[in-house]
């Protein structure tokens, strides 16, 4: 969880990063294409990111372009494969993401 | 915050619980409708009516011998009824309950009929149950209570909520000498490497590693697609994507400090601190290994909203969702949801969670002990003879 010495008020922020350098950012509200919302590093440093697919809460964005079978980082660590190229401002989930640990879930 | 003393019951055998109940414990499917009956007629006995306990064998009857015993054993219970269609392996579960020095009565089906059963066994629960009712709550130390923690239904806010605050919560329970039970073989994977890096020592670590291999071993020899199972559909609708997802989540509930040992499943820790235990994910089954282990009280943080109770180990818990926190609210114990919009820090969460453990220690009821779960699951290590 990251820690700011300035919160922005309540409702302003869209998206948390658990570390800085991961690809992806985790929604704390509801988001809808287009809009530029409000993010969050766990290092306190604050951006923004035009939302290109609705993301509903507690659902990723990506955060670069990212390459098909290419390792998708969260928490610092890979979290799966891209299944195709992914665009920064998508959604990503299981439709664009796969386990690299799980071989039999594809 | 106020400190008030902490109170529980100090069992004979040192161990220290925070719940009184004098448990009804069938030991065999067959010997379910006897046990019930008994807690009907004796009303604030407690029945813990499972579906097996016929023709297991070898390593899964031993698992199911140490669960049975380390149930009735649990601090959390005052005096214990054991109940099974047959002497032999009943003697066995109530003689390994009686080593604790706490009162254990048992009674067979076969030759006496249920109803027989059910008038001594209702007499003897009766007096078990006027007698734990004198059993007076003393002052006890934070350090005293076995702590057991897994999430459930987890969800991105698991990871960015409600697991760091329960992790404020571990690290607090064990810098008060406090010992803490976390597991979930399946869901480290993905981090297992960030385990195997906490353990105290070469020795823990190669425990630890050989209870992951075996266990994804088990599950890949199926060569089953597992989405939908790990991570659970609940899981997937909350957003959690991968096993490695959700492990990474997972481990953000377990602190900062060393794993100081490997357990099988429903083995007792002997050292104080962080313990893995070697277990199934699946809520129900987990608090049962670990309420197994002498756990008298578990942390459950959850996104989408698992409701899993416990009959003998009272669950408390967390959830940082805020469509869980509005929709569920008779669930969830403690709501953390104001971290996803950084409204308190998380030390201020980790006391909000304090606060309601020692209320909790101290007797008063959680969500899931109101709504009257207790669940109560046995894992099978493989099938019946």
């Amino acid at each position: 969880m990251p820690e700011t010495g300035s919160p922005p008020p309540p409702g302003e922020l869209a998206f948390l990063v658990h570390r800085q350098g991961d690809d992806v950012a985790v929604a704390v509200r509801e988001t809808e294409p287009g809009e530029a919302a409000g993010a969050l590093l766990d290092t306190g440093q604050r951006f923004s990111i035009t939302v290109r697919t609705a993301i509903p809460l507690g659902h990723k964005v990506a955060l670069a372009d990212l390459a098909e079978n290419q390792h998708v980082t969260e928490y610092g660590v890979a979290i799966g494969l891209a299944r195709s190229d992914i665009t920064a401002g998508e959604l990503v989930h299981t439709h664009n993401l796969r386990s690299a640990r799980w071989r039999s879930s594809l | 915050m106020a400190q008030q003393p902490l109170t529980g019951y100090r069992r004979p055998d040192g161990r220290v619980g925070i719940r009184n109940h004098v448990a009804i414990i069938p030991v065999d499917d067959l010997s379910n409708a006897v046990a019930e009956s008994v807690a009907r007629a004796i009303p604030g006995t407690l029945a813990l009516p499972h579906p097996y306990g016929r023709l297991q064998f070898g390593a899964d009857l031993d698992l199911f011998f140490r669960t049975m015993i380390g149930t009735g054993a649990n601090p959390n219970v005052a005096a214990a009824v054991v109940i099974g269609i047959e002497p032999a392996w009943t003697e066995r579960i109530a003689s390994g309950i009686a080593e604790t020095g706490k009162p254990v009565a048992s009674f067979d089906i076969e030759r006496h009929g249920d109803l027989q059963v059910l008038a001594a066994a209702s007499r003897r629960a009766g007096q078990l149950l006027q007698d734990a009712s004198e059993i007076a709550r003393v002052p006890v130390e934070r350090g005293e209570l076995l702590m057991s923690i897994k999430c459930g239904e987890s969800d991105t806010t698991s990871g960015l909520g409600a697991n760091p605050a329960t992790s404020q919560a571990v690290d607090r329970h064990i810098a008060a000498g406090g010992t803490v039970i976390f597991g979930e073989t399946t869901e480290l994977t993905g981090g297992e490497h960030l385990i195997a890096a906490r353990c105290a020592s070469d020795e823990v670590r190669k425990k630890f590693q050989a209870f992951y291999d075996d266990y994804v071993a088990m599950v890949e020899q199926t060569g089953a697609n597992l989405l939908g199972s790990q991570p659970t559909q609940g899981n997937i609708r909350g957003g959690l994507s991968t096993i490695e997802e959700k492990a990474l989540g997972n481990l953000e509930k377990t602190g900062v400090t060393p794993v100081v040992d490997a357990l099988a499943p429903a083995e007792r820790p002997v050292r104080a601190g962080l313990n893995f235990m070697d277990t199934s994910c699946a809520a129900a089954e987990f608090i049962t290994v670990t309420a197994a282990a002498g756990a008298v009280i578990h942390l459950f943080p959850t996104g989408q909203g698992n409701v899993v109770g416990h009959p003998v180990e009272p669950v408390i818990k967390i959830s940082a969702n805020p469509v869980t926190v509005a929709t569920m609210s008779e669930h969830i114990d403690v709501d953390v949801s104001g971290l996803l919009q950084l409204e308190y820090s998380l030390a201020e969460a980790g006391d909000r969670l304090e606060e309601v453990i020692d209320r909790t220690v101290t007797g008063r009821l959680t969500c899931a002990e109101v709504l009257g779960h207790r669940e109560f699951a046995l894992t099978r290590l493989h099938p019946s003879a």
